[in-house]
């Protein structure tokens, strides 16, 4: 796929010099130059079909459910565009060979060109528009690293940061705009867009598409008023600025107005926007750029002017205008580079770019002096040069305007005005240079005459400009009017050079302009001296301002959210809960279901009355907080007893010991905590969570009660058939955990290790004692292990072991099991520590937990690989009857295994968490590891 | 009976919640302990209220929802180990940071 190559050789080749970076420049020059001139010669070698009106669609299919192919078209704008880039831009890399001599930065430039120049030919070649914006892109941001290339000047940091946020935010309009089209079009084929131009009219987003584009095409034209960026994009190394900021990328711009005018253009509309920007950037350009001292800033603002010409004439719309402003396009590349790379040169030889200074050249450089008046020539429009064709073009377009009223008067004054302007600062850039007295105060003395080889690239497109304005229609016929053909999808008949000039108005309007011009040019002084008197604006103090601006208002409202305090999140994030849930519950058209109310009766009554007032009383007494706790525990307590009250014995006995547990947990962190809060929340404060608090409570227990009174569909009819034939268990809640669900409660109990071994890593290194404050420590006993409970606790644990077997054992058929004898084994060993103390009962135990842990998963995991070797899938359960004497008879089933892990692991998680938090009181500290 | 079971739940999510958003993380502790209870009966309920009859083969044709139970019962667990594990997270942000306040910083000293 040859086209494909045209714009891949670049972006491949840019590797070549990258990776030979302590090259010279000459050989990097060479490396450079082998992949476009190989991308040129295919171009050259396509142009014959090209320019007899073929159009080259070559497909690669990329993602096509998003309408994405990889798409290239070659037709004859996109010829045009794609041999001035791989043209040009062979001619800057042989300039840049001598611009970059001996400087070790050579290799970085020659890869951005590379990469730089791949993208621009991706954009002119593209034809499905999403690829055409990927280059678009791509060009933002090499453009970024060449403006910023001496990234140690700030600079150039500036100005690369203000091209990337100009070209940048306009790319992300082009990005919808063109994402719009595509949806309005159904494709994002280039031919289907362009087929479908009074589709694209009649649509009422029509006009919104065309802002959206044009936004983009003119920030990346740098139009009236995005021309801001472009002059402070000079800072780039003189190359770049010949390049980007002359030829190529500034021209995107206009390349796409071209490429989507069967699209968009020819409305009221398109001529208006088009149109007036154009003029606007024309005017401000060519004024402007008359009082810039800076070569560079001179010919930048001269750049921004010719492109407003350029603007100007496709809003103009008709095929003419589109003839003159193709035409102009490529005289401007083939005299602005020139006059470039004449001021790089002038700079490198003086050391200075000030014009006050850099006078009376001719004398030390005479051949450069030639080539830059014909280019300056050129720009003026002076008679027989290829600028004089251009400009006679355009005023002829400005003639023959026929509606609306005020341009047909305005436009032909505006156009004689501005040409005017650039007389004048054609004939400064030159005269001043290279006559004008002597030079003042140059950096450096004498300036050295750039060697014959390096005007080379200098000569050439001065040659071509010349060769143009002798023989305009041969280019004209083989380039030009291939490019208009495609860009208005039409064929078109040829334009005639020789009737230029006919109308006697156009040599008035010359001759204004040149007269005019160097009248102009002659008062600059006293202009200069007015001008200097004149408030100055600077752009970029503009643009850093609006920046700012912009930094500290995104800045303001993140901070208005994001403060830093977690309790404002959690309100954020429960009042966005009670607004969601509340919106959809609000539809619920009755609460109460319908299943008839149970009626309480007065122990529940009771129980409920003592499960609210003790959560109540947890609020209350929250900061003090011990009492707080004794109040959770009263509250755990009663919810155990709901759990008795409702039929879920086995519910009941694990919350009791949990709870059991959890209490004495927070008792040991709360003697390391300050024993009361503070009272800091505000009444309003208080009062709003207490509403957000009460909202939550109030959709909850309606939520509930709705949910309670109405009928169920349940799966649990399935357990209950097949807990005793499928199980081999009655109890049916054990049965769930360890056969039907078991491949859950491993890993609840896996989850269950994780958390205990997190709190003994936690633990390790924590050094409480003497470092939390505020500890009063008065409600604490003194006598830390009671005589009396010793005793007690010491008869109770064979006991409560003996209990927790029986629980563990009879768990699969009556209320029991692995979790709760777990939990009971664990309150009595916590027992033990709690009245022997950790070192009394750490000497006792017979092993470490965390072994426990990894055992009983381990254990787990291993009943549930075994149905594996009998070709069962995992977990799969057995059971069988055994008779225990004095027992009696009961079912051993597989799943008691299961149990026996799940056992395990929970003593051994209990018992890690207790144990390291207990440890932490001791007075030696961390010291020895527990667990 | 019904009524009453939800206004339980009702009570509970309130007390959890409003100690959630208090600035002290010992506070904080006491809410999701409360909370979890709530979220505990609430599931629960999902199985609906049944009197005197246990999920068990055997006692009486009519019989409790168990899988509800045997969802709660690992939700109290290892409700219990995330109670463990932010009690040594809130000790360890105690004494790393010298505050047991939720921002890990009094809010009387000055923020950057």
């Amino acid at each position: 796929m040859a086209l494909a190559l045209v714009i891949f050789l670049p972006l491949l080749g840019a590797l070549l010099p990258a990776l030979n970076r302590n090259a010279t420049t000459r050989v990097l020059a060479l490396l450079a130059a082998l992949p476009v001139s190989i991308s040129f010669l295919i171009l050259l070698y396509w142009a014959p079909a090209i320019m007899d009106g073929h159009t080259l669609v070559r497909e690669l299919s990329w993602a096509p459910s998003l309408g994405l192919s990889f798409a290239l078209r070659l037709d004859g704008l996109g010829l045009l565009f794609a041999l001035l880039i791989t043209g040009v831009g062979g001619l800057i890399l042989l300039y840049a060979r001598h611009y970059f001599e001996g400087k070790v930065a050579a290799a970085r430039f020659y890869t951005l060109i590379l990469l730089f120049m791949a993208a621009m030919l991706g954009i002119v070649l593209s034809e499905n528009l999403l690829v055409m914006l990927v280059f678009w892109e791509l060009t933002s941001l090499v453009s970024f690293l060449l403006i910023g290339f001496t990234g140690d000047k700030s600079g150039a940091r500036r100005g690369a940061r203000m091209s990337l946020v100009i070209t940048g935010g306009g790319g992300l309009l082009l990005l919808a705009g063109l994402v719009l089209l595509g949806q309005i079009v159904g494709s994002y084929q280039l031919s289907d867009v362009l087929a479908a131009g009074d589709q694209i009219k009649a649509h009422p987003l029509y006009s919104t598409v065309l802002c959206l584009i044009l936004l983009g095409a003119f920030t990346k034209s740098a139009q009236f008023p995005f021309h801001l960026w472009l002059p402070h994009a000079m800072a780039a190394p003189t190359p770049v600025s010949a390049y980007l900021h002359s030829a190529t990328m500034v021209k995107a711009g206009l390349f796409l107005m071209a490429r989507l005018h069967p699209a968009l253009a020819d409305t009221d509309l398109w001529f208006t926007l088009v149109t007036l920007t154009g003029m606007m950037t024309l005017m401000v350009g060519a004024f402007v750029a008359m009082f810039m001292h800076d070569m560079k800033g001179l010919l930048a603002y001269s750049t921004i002017s010719h492109l407003g010409l350029i603007a100007l004439l496709l809003g103009l719309g008709t095929p003419s205008a589109m003839n003159a402003a193709l035409f102009h396009l490529v005289c401007h590349a083939m005299f602005k580079a020139p006059l470039f790379m004449m001021a790089g040169y002038v700079d490198q030889a003086t050391g200075t770019r000030d014009m006050r200074k850099v006078n009376g050249l001719w004398r030390h450089m005479p051949v450069l002096m030639v080539l830059s008046g014909v280019a300056a020539a050129a720009m003026a429009g002076l008679p027989l040069m290829s600028g004089y064709l251009s400009k006679k073009m355009m005023m002829t377009e400005s003639l023959q305007l026929t509606a609306p009223d005020w341009a047909t008067t305005v436009i032909p004054v505006w156009v004689t005005v501005a040409g005017l302007f650039s007389v004048a600062y054609s004939i400064r850039i030159f005269h001043n240079v290279f006559f004008n007295g002597r030079p003042i105060d140059l950096p450096k003395w004498p300036p050295r005459q750039p060697r014959p080889g390096a005007l080379l690239p200098i000569a050439l497109p001065v040659l071509a400009s010349l060769y143009i304005g002798l023989a305009p229609s041969s280019v004209y016929d083989s380039l030009i009017h291939p490019a208009v053909s495609a860009a208005r999808q039409l064929t078109l008949p040829l334009f005639d050079f020789t009737t230029l000039g006919a109308d006697g108005r156009l040599i008035v309007m010359s001759l204004t302009a040149m007269v005019g011009g160097l009248v102009f040019y002659m008062a600059r002084n006293t202009l200069f001296r007015i001008h200097s008197r004149l408030p100055e604006v600077d752009a970029k103090e503009i643009f850093d301002w609006v920046l700012r601006g912009a930094v500290r208002l995104s800045q303001n409202r993140v901070y208005q959210l994001e403060n830093g305090s977690l309790q404002r999140y959690l309100a954020f994030l429960i009042l966005t809960a009670i607004t969601m849930v509340g919106l959809a519950v609000l539809q619920v058209p009755a609460w109460k279901g319908s299943i008839a109310l149970t009626p309480p009766d007065l122990l529940t009554t009771g129980g409920v009355l003592i499960l609210t007032l003790s959560a109540i009383g947890v609020v209350i007494l929250h900061r003090q907080r011990l009492r707080a706790l004794i109040m959770v525990g009263v509250t755990g307590l009663f919810v155990s007893l709901a759990f008795v009250r409702f039929s879920a014995p086995d519910l009941a006995l694990t919350q009791l010991t949990v709870e059991v547990m959890a209490v004495v947990i927070m008792m040991l962190a709360l003697s390391f905590l300050p024993q009361e809060s503070p009272n800091e929340s505000s009444m309003g404060r208080r009062g709003r969570d207490l509403a957000l608090a009460a909202l939550v409570g109030l959709g909850v227990a309606l939520f509930s009660f709705a949910v309670l009174t109405r009928p169920q569909e349940t799966i649990s009819g399935f357990f209950l058939a097949n807990s005793v034939s499928g199980g081999g268990g009655t109890n049916v809640v054990n049965v769930i955990l360890v056969d039907f669900r078991g491949f859950d409660t491993l890993g609840e109990i896996t989850v269950l290790g994780i958390a205990a071994v997190a709190v003994y890593a936690f633990t390790r290194d924590l050094h409480l004692k003497e470092r939390v404050a505020g500890n009063s420590g008065s409600l604490w006993v003194a006598d830390p292990h009671p005589v009396i409970l010793s005793m007690v606790s010491r008869i109770v644990l064979p006991i409560a072991l003996l209990v927790s077997a029986y629980i563990f054992l009879r768990g699969h058929n009556l209320p029991g099991g692995g979790f709760i004898a777990g939990l009971i084994t664990a309150v009595a060993l916590t027992l033990q520590y709690m009245s022997g103390g950790l070192v009394w009962a750490q000497e006792r135990m017979l092993t470490h937990f965390r072994p426990l842990i990894g055992g009983g998963i381990l254990i787990a995991t291993a009943t549930g690989v075994a149905s594996w070797l009998f070709g069962y899938p995992f977990l799969t359960s057995t059971f069988g009857h055994m008779d225990w004497p004095i027992v009696g008879e009961f079912e051993l089933a597989s799943a008691i295994l299961f149990d026996l892990g799940v056992y395990t692991t929970v003593v051994g998680s209990t018992l890690l968490i207790l144990a390291n938090l207990g440890k932490l009181m001791t007075v030696e500290g961390p010291g020895q590891e527990v667990g | 009976m019904e009524l009453l079971f939800a206004l339980a739940i009702g009570v509970l999510a309130t007390c959890g919640v409003y100690l959630l958003l208090r600035a002290r993380t010992f506070s904080v502790i006491l809410g999701l302990t409360l909370l979890s209870h709530a979220v505990n009966l609430f599931l629960f309920g999902m199985g609906r209220l049944t009197s005197g009859a246990p999920a068990i083969i055997g006692l009486g044709t009519e019989s409790a929802d168990p899988l509800p139970q045997a969802l709660v019962l690992t939700a109290i667990v290892i409700g219990f180990a995330m109670t463990a594990f932010v009690v040594v997270l809130a000790l360890k942000a105690a004494v790393e940071l010298r505050s047991d306040h939720v921002d890990g910083e009094d809010p009387d000293e000055d923020r950057p």
